[in-house]
């Protein structure tokens, strides 16, 4: 991690020569494409200033982009690394930071720095198995990645359910993706369920939690899920009355950040620090932990 | 001291026992003698740890807010024991409404003034492991890892005791005190007029060399009665100087004069800014600088003398002086 | 102390002349009086070293990392963005005058700085800069470095001294303390009359081993002396630990301030923030305090929103946390700076009694 600065930063002529390059100090990088999902999220597309790849990752992990005048921020990776060299961020708007980056536009340069923490054992664990996604809302954004790398190793996996459910159908994310491909892949089902009923949507209507268990998906596979924490709890609840154990389900946690390498000492869950040794985590681990996130 | 002490904690028990308070804010022992910690006591046999000694200089009132004491009614009395000084804190904050008397039962207790373990350590004494308390309470003997020694009291006590403002309580439901007729110790804007007397240079090289130890703990805005803002603007990040640290030697003034600015015709000078400062700065200098500059400039004034009342600061009278007159006083 | 050329004496009289000889090529860092309070700060002529003052209020540890530092400088035009990273410190320094505890102090900020992936920064600092401890003189009633283990007749670093008298004792440790040592073995003494650091003879090795035993036999009278770290660390269980009811009274005065953290030797938490001159846009790094309430705030809300809850992790992090991520060390070398200098008279050892094992009270 400590490898001689490469210049992948454009330095403003004070690079020392021979100075390490630390794990702190971002990479130029430029949004190139935006796509806005839902009222209150966009997808950015990041491609480094160079042409060269900004870095290798894997699904789950998440990098930290800085905004000028704004500071920085860790967000999930949405993208696969299967998808090509950009990365793409799924951001909602939430806060200050936030709300500055939905102001950027195509073009614009950002900082990148990453990726951070332990993606979820796609190459292990997750091989061979079914798979049971469940997201709310912007909890997409993690799984996103998921399921485009297992869909790019289709023959990996077993079975594919993906139960998604948002506030209303404008606040689905990447809907139409969603109906194009994801809906069209071989092996794979999705449900999609909105919390009210809205003019114009024939689908399921029903909370997540509520839904999944009408759904009643044996436990002959691997669940991930990721949405607002009291979806996560209700969603686990469900899955072991429908007889998960709790080694069979994954999901991704979220705490504040500053450093990503687990040395500012602020996401510590316990003894683990979420940028380290999360965010994914198996819910039997999580167990362990103190109840403080 | 010691006659008020015990008559404290007898009276504390007997109003825990009989019901008129459900709860006890005083001191409670510490690691060492010295170290007193405020302590809230929910029941009647951890009172045991209840003390009252030359070491309980921290002004429980601040603590009552902090810890939402007063405000829960159905909970039942909280008893405070309050010390001359700490009873304008506490008229201060129920005149800014962030207290309810009707909560409270103010037990006022005597004071002799306080002592400082640091100015102890500063007479070169090390290793302190006891102290004694002389009968007329001139006197301490104070025990060593290195030896025994004496001293005198006068000569350790707390910053604000060595001008006390004198020993009458403003507000109590009950008093235990015998010296409530005592009046003011020394002149305690003598400080402040030796600044004054400095040069301009001068007095910026004092304050540098001052502030420029702040190690930006925030210890004296978290202690002190008159900094009761829910947020404080150095802690709102779209503020835009909530930076945690004097990155530069005009932040750690800035912080500082900002702060003794917002508590202008509030501040109490009740010390404890200075007492809790980890550096030792004497904060306590601003604040009795602009009481100086208001008594000079609207009449005598001490805020928390009575709840409820307003302060020149946020009052008008027509024979107000003009700003101005901050400039022209400050001379070049 | 075996007998060899490695230990060197000094006359207490001739100190200012080896900082002078040292200041020659590096600065040299030592505990300065400003305004009635120490701290470390460059020699310079007319500063002398007070051998009494047993601790500064703030720790060596700002030497190392620093309490803000710069660690890029950006511009934006238009769309455009140019990164400079700042480049780490690297001018040689030296420390004068640690005690064993902060020495100790730096050993648990390497565990995490110089883990991969090491930090640039602090790394920087650490390979540049050479440490002096002396034996600390007279230790107080907060004073409870043995709970640690730490021994503080041998107080570590590269050079480690020992008071004897009108002498100072040097025994260089390292390879780096050895050359240190060696830079000023041309220099001679004030008098005139022969080195300023010449080796040390039998008895002068005899006095400090009289010295090293009188500071033992205090350590042992010391209040805290028995205060153990049982019922803490890697074979604690965690949520039994962290689940005491005793958090809420133990923290119950605390002022969410941050005097414990800033006057700590191995708090290391950090913030990144940034800082817009008007030209350019700075990030700098900040000492931070889990005992503030925007530690962990987000958008959505805080995991800790109480001010028990920050009390709490503060020591779990020093007593069970970090001692489950580094093989059983402990986050406190029991200098005793917060006992001295909590504004409500909180601190580990009042933690440690309530919490750990049944001798502790």
């Amino acid at each position: 991690m400590t490898d001689t600065c490469n210049v992948n930063v454009q330095c403003s002529g004070s690079c020392v020569p021979g100075m390490a390059k630390d794990m702190l100090l971002p990479q130029l990088a430029v949004v190139t494409a935006i796509r806005t999902d839902t009222p209150d999220v966009k997808t950015f597309r990041v491609e480094s200033v160079s042409g060269q790849p900004l870095f290798d990752h894997m699904p789950g992990q998440c990098a930290m982009l800085t905004l000028p005048g704004y500071g920085e921020a860790m967000f999930s990776i949405t993208s696969s690394p299967t998808q090509g060299e950009y990365k793409e961020f799924s951001i909602k708007r939430c806060g200050q930071l936030t709300d500055a980056l939905h102001q950027m536009e195509v073009g614009q340069q950002i900082g990148i720095r990453g990726p951070y923490g332990k993606p979820f054992p796609v190459d292990t664990e997750f091989k061979g198995k079914n798979l049971l996604f469940i997201a709310g809302g912007i909890g997409l954004a993690p799984l996103h990645s998921v399921i485009e790398f297992v869909r790019a190793h289709r023959s990996d996996y077993g079975h594919v359910n993906i139960l998604y459910g948002s506030r209303s159908a404008a606040d689905l994310v990447d809907l139409g993706h969603i109906q194009s491909d994801w809906m069209t892949e071989k092996d794979t089902d999705v449900y999609l369920t909105i919390d009210r009923p809205q003019e114009g949507w024939d689908g399921h209507v029903g909370f997540v939690p509520s839904y999944l268990k009408e759904l009643a998906f044996g436990p002959d596979c691997t669940a991930i899920i990721c949405g607002p924490p009291i979806m996560i709890k209700f969603v686990l609840q469900a899955l072991i009355e429908m007889g998960f154990d709790k080694k069979q389900v994954y999901t991704t946690l979220e705490l504040k950040m500053k450093c990503g390498i687990g040395k500012c000492g602020r996401c510590n869950i316990g003894s683990k620090f979420v940028c380290k040794d999360g965010p994914v985590f198996r819910c039997d681990e999580i167990d362990e932990l103190p109840n403080e996130y | 001291m010691q006659a008020v002490s015990k008559k404290v904690l007898d009276r504390a028990r007997e109003l825990m026992r009989d019901g008129t308070v459900s709860r006890v804010a005083g001191w409670k022992a510490g690691e060492f003698f010295y170290d007193c910690e405020p302590a809230l006591f929910e029941t009647e046999e951890s009172l045991k740890d209840l003390v009252y000694n030359r070491f309980c200089a921290a002004n429980l009132s601040k603590f009552l807010i902090t810890n939402d004491i007063a405000s829960v009614a159905d909970r039942g009395r909280t008893l405070v024991l309050l010390k001359p000084c700490d009873t304008y804190s506490f008229n201060q904050l129920l005149t800014e409404h962030r207290l309810s008397r009707d909560n409270v039962y103010i037990l006022g207790v005597g004071c002799e003034g306080m002592c400082d373990v640091d100015r102890i350590r500063a007479l070169g004494i090390k290793g302190i492991t006891g102290v004694d308390e002389s009968e007329d309470g001139k006197k301490l003997t104070v025990r060593t890892l290195y030896g025994d020694g004496e001293i005198d009291v006068d000569g350790v006590l707390v910053n604000k005791c060595e001008t006390c403002k004198g020993k009458a309580h403003k507000i109590f439901d009950e008093l235990i005190s015998d010296n409530e007729e005592e009046g003011p110790r020394g002149d305690r804007f003598e400080c402040v007029r030796e600044l004054e007397s400095m040069a301009p240079a001068e007095r910026f090289a004092f304050w540098q060399k001052e502030l420029s130890k702040c190690i930006r703990c925030n210890a004296c805005r978290n202690a002190c009665p008159a900094c009761s803002c829910r947020k404080c603007v150095f802690d709102n990040n779209a503020s835009g100087i909530a930076s945690k640290a004097n990155t530069d030697s005009f932040e750690e003034k800035l912080f500082h004069i900002i702060r003794a600015f917002h508590v202008a015709g509030r501040c109490t000078d009740c010390g404890e800014c200075s007492r809790v400062c980890p550096q030792g700065i004497p904060l306590h200098l601003f604040n009795r600088k602009y009481i100086k500059d208001i008594n000079e400039f609207y009449g005598e004034f001490a805020a928390g003398e009575e709840a409820g009342q307003r302060g020149p600061l946020i009052s008008f009278e027509a024979g107000d002086r003009e700003p101005n007159s901050v400039s022209d006083k400050g001379g070049d | 102390m075996a007998v060899n050329g490695s230990v060197k004496k000094i006359r207490m009289s001739d100190l200012d002349r080896f900082f002078s000889a040292l200041s020659l090529t590096q600065k040299v860092y030592l505990p300065v009086e400003k305004a009635g309070q120490y701290d470390y700060a460059p020699w310079e002529p007319g500063v002398s070293y007070d051998p009494e003052e047993l601790h500064t209020v703030k720790s060596a540890k700002g030497l190392f990392f620093p309490q803000s530092e710069d660690l890029i400088k950006y511009r934006r035009e238009g769309l455009s963005l140019a990164i400079g990273p700042v480049a780490p410190e690297d001018e040689e320094f030296v420390v004068f005058g640690v005690r064993a505890c902060d020495v100790k102090g730096f050993e648990v900020l390497d565990r995490v700085f110089l883990t991969d992936p090491v930090d640039t920064y602090y790394k920087a600092r650490r390979d540049h800069g050479t440490v002096i401890s002396v034996m600390c003189p007279k230790p107080e009633e907060t004073c409870f470095c043995g709970t640690f283990g730490i021994e503080a007749e041998a107080p570590g670093g590269d050079v480690q001294c020992f008071i004897t008298g009108e002498d100072m004792l040097m025994e260089a440790l390292t390879e780096k303390g050895e050359a240190l040592l060696e830079s000023v073995s041309g220099v001679g003494n004030t008098n005139g009359d022969g080195a300023l650091l010449p080796a040390a003879d039998e008895t002068d090795l005899k006095a400090a081993e009289e010295v090293k035993e009188a500071h033992r036999e205090i350590m042992k009278k010391l209040p805290l002396a028995g205060l153990t770290t049982e019922g803490f660390g890697k074979d604690a269980d965690l949520l039994t630990l962290f689940d005491r009811p005793e958090w809420k009274e133990l923290s119950a005065t605390c002022l969410g301030c941050g005097t414990c953290t800033f006057v700590c030797p191995t708090c290391q938490c950090y913030d990144i923030r940034e800082y817009d001159t008007g030209r350019d846009i700075r990030r700098f790094r900040v000492w931070d305090s889990c005992m503030y309430s925007d530690f962990t705030m987000m958008a959505h809300g805080s995991p800790r929103p109480e001010q028990f809850q920050r009390f709490r992790q503060r020591f779990m992090h020093k007593l069970k946390y970090y001692p489950d991520n580094y093989e059983g060390a402990f986050s406190c070398v029991g200098c005793g700076r917060c006992l001295k200098k909590c504004p409500s008279s909180l601190n580990i050892a009042k933690v440690m009694k309530k919490l750990g094992g049944a001798d502790n009270d």
